[in-house]
């Protein structure tokens, strides 16, 4: 670098959606600090205690309008969070504080701050809602202090939206025309910072532990597909991410139909769908098919099962969608995130590792029954190809069992879903007993690392580029072509189109994911032959973790 | 004084909306009823703050206590929402 004046340096974190981003850091507007304690003269004191509670309720009114004009599950989060704000006992707090002698911003800031500390304490989920806590806090001491509410900047131009984390306050305002990113210094996978920025549509890397020190003005970098923040990019580094983007959208635009490496090494790609109203974008996807039906919406918000002509009628649609393609039907995966009345049950300690999926149809035969009558039904007089899996087989006797339902009720080709590390580990044994594999990564992390996929902490365990995640990959991979069967790959990791040359290189036969991710990662695959793949897969095989397994195959094909 | 201990039937344990609904039914209650965990200081039950600090998990053991006329209505209608799977339960009302 020639330039002198500045220095460059890289912040490291989880990206978040694809494509880059480069423009100025504006940070949410700091809160004001605290000023020093003020005395309250006895007499004043009815007065300060009500400017104190006065605060609480303005804060809970304002939070209360922003849930009306948002709507839908935004409105849900600021509704709780004005619930926070109205509690009779921080109120009760707020008055014995300021009765024992201290002001009101000071009253606020200790009452806040003692519940902040118990849900600390508490962690997981309960932790989570610190960020809730201390954007009421902020909120609340700036109304007792008669100063603008914290909030989103507004800088006059399109700029990377940096913060510690966002509030749900926050966010239900943001307006993505002028926001080009997000940077978050807390914050993991599930955050809300990860959410919003899927649903907008925004590159974003969150959990960046450097985030704290940009400041406003500073131009950086946004890279979610290797989650840095660059600061002072020098111009190259610019364009060539500028390049890299272009270059990815106009492959993607390039390339269409059956999914090939530049060899022409065929490798299925197919979507994900899981629910109806999706089914239209789902079918106008160039794909070859469904890679992966989630049919838990047919049984969500309800207490008793659909029946077979309400089952018939769901699965009809999706398999006329679909003439002549491939849809892959899950059957019902009840249980641990997904809890139903009539198939879970209500007293397991630990419902990630208790009776779901596959399971609980050895409880209630009935309900796998039901549903693979009506898939057969349904498939009749399709023109699609049904193929049926289930999720949660552990050992192969369970695929064995659910493979011969399937064909009782006429299903010539079903499969197991491969999410326990047990059966990656004899899936050559899995795979005697069935049809086909398909490894759902998701699930498959979380059982092997042991870490909750629900916590946005144990992210860095979750990371799809974990080499001992890519080795069960492997594992079952290459059970699978022993046996002759297809092993396709649903989840996360099948989106993303670098680790989907790896996967390829590890053997996999098929990948699906939303269809909006289809088109680079064809676009990735036709530019890479079979032997790249193979030698991206031994690279990331050989890294010693996840950051240096996607660094190397990141690098290796720049 | 009377009391009731019940295990938290959510497995998002009481949090989010469990909770809300919790401490909504609690302020409907003519009674003040209180909640704690097993051996621990009972709180507000009308303080959602106070009840998220509890960091109560699904299987959790949770001790309700209220006085007075319809304190015994007041823990039972309370329990039965300490008990029931409020994930699940989401009417389709609620959804949208």
């Amino acid at each position: 670098m020639t330039d002198t004046t500045t220095s460059t340096a890289v912040l490291r974190g989880i990206g978040i959606g694809g494509g880059s981003a480069t423009g100025p850091v504006a940070r949410m507007a700091p809160p004001s600090a605290v000023p020093p304690p003020r005395t309250v003269a006895p007499a004043d004191v009815p007065a300060e205690v009500a400017a104190a509670l006065g605060a609480l309720a303005w804060v809970a009114a304002d939070l209360e309008g922003r849930a009306a004009a948002a709507g839908g599950d935004a409105a849900a989060v600021l509704s709780a969070q004005a619930m926070m704000a109205t509690d009779p006992t921080l109120a009760d707090q707020v008055g014995a504080l300021v009765v024992g002698g201290r002001d009101a911003a000071h009253a606020l800031d200790q009452a806040f701050r003692f519940f902040r500390a118990s849900l600390q304490a508490a962690g997981g989920y309960f932790a989570e809602r610190v960020a809730d806590l201390d954007d009421l806090r902020d909120r609340a001491v700036a109304r007792a202090r008669g100063l603008p509410m914290p909030g989103l900047p507004d800088p006059g131009r399109p700029y990377v939206l940096v913060a510690d984390d966002l509030a749900p306050a926050d966010t239900a305002l943001l307006d993505p025309a002028k926001v080009l990113a997000l940077v978050t210094e807390r914050g993991g996978p599930t955050s809300h910072t990860a959410i919003l920025a899927k649903i907008l549509g925004l590159p974003a890397v969150v959990g960046c532990a450097g985030a704290a020190a940009l400041t406003d003005g500073t131009p950086v970098l946004v890279d979610p597909t290797d989650g840095t923040v660059v600061t002072d990019p020098d111009p190259d580094t610019v364009a060539a991410a500028a390049a890299r983007d272009e270059r990815r959208r106009s492959l993607s635009a390039q390339v269409s139909g059956p999914g090939r490496t530049a060899d022409g090494h065929p490798v299925k790609l197919l979507v994900n769908l899981g629910a109806l109203p999706e089914l239209p974008a789902a079918a106008a996807a160039d794909s070859e098919g469904v890679g992966l039906f989630r049919t838990e919406f047919l049984y969500l918000d309800r207490d008793e099962a659909p029946t077979v002509e309400e089952q018939t009628a769901a699965y009809r649609e999706v398999f006329a969608a679909f003439a002549g393609r491939r849809v892959v039907v899950r059957t019902l995966d009840a249980g641990a995130d997904k809890p139903l009345p009539f198939a879970t049950a209500a007293d397991e300690q630990n419902p990630a590792l208790g009776v779901r999926g596959l399971r609980t149809a050895r409880r209630d035969p009935q309900l796998l029954e039901t549903q693979l009558t009506a898939i057969a039904a349904a498939a009749q007089d399709a023109e699609a190809e049904v193929w049926v899996m289930a999720p949660m087989v552990s050992v192969p006797g369970e695929a064995a069992a659910f493979a011969e339902r399937a064909k009782a009720h006429g299903l010539r080709t079903a499969g197991a879903m491969v999410e326990v590390p047990a059966a990656a580990l004899r899936a050559r044994y899995v795979a005697q007993q069935c049809d086909f594999l398909s490894i759902g990564t998701n699930d498959l992390a979380q059982y092997a690392f042991a870490a909750d996929r629900t916590l946005g902490s144990l992210a860095q365990f979750l990371d799809p580029w974990q080499p001992a995640l890519l080795e069960l990959v492997r594992t079952a991979a290459e059970a699978g072509a022993g046996q002759g069967r297809p092993v396709g790959v649903c989840g996360e990791a099948a989106a993303d189109p670098l680790l989907a040359l790896v996967l390829v290189g590890l053997g996999v036969t098929s990948l699906s994911a939303a269809p909006g991710c289809l088109g680079d990662v064809r676009a990735s695959l036709a530019s890479h032959s079979l032997d790249d793949c193979r030698r991206l897969a031994g690279l990331a095989l050989a890294a010693p973790d996840a950051a240096a397994a996607r660094e190397a195959v990141r690098t290796s094909t720049a | 004084m009377p009391q009731r201990t019940v295990v938290i039937g959510s497995p998002s344990g009481l949090h989010a909306r469990p909770a809300s609904l919790f401490v909504q039914a609690a302020a409907r209650q003519p009674v003040r009823v209180t909640v704690a965990r097993d051996g621990g200081a009972p709180v507000d039950a009308r303080s959602l703050l106070s009840v998220l600090a509890l960091g109560a998990k699904h299987g959790d053991p949770l001790v309700l206590s209220a006085d007075g006329d319809g304190a015994e209505a007041a823990i039972e209608e309370l329990a039965a929402l300490v008990a029931a799977d409020l994930d699940a339960a989401r009417d389709v009302q609620e959804q949208r």
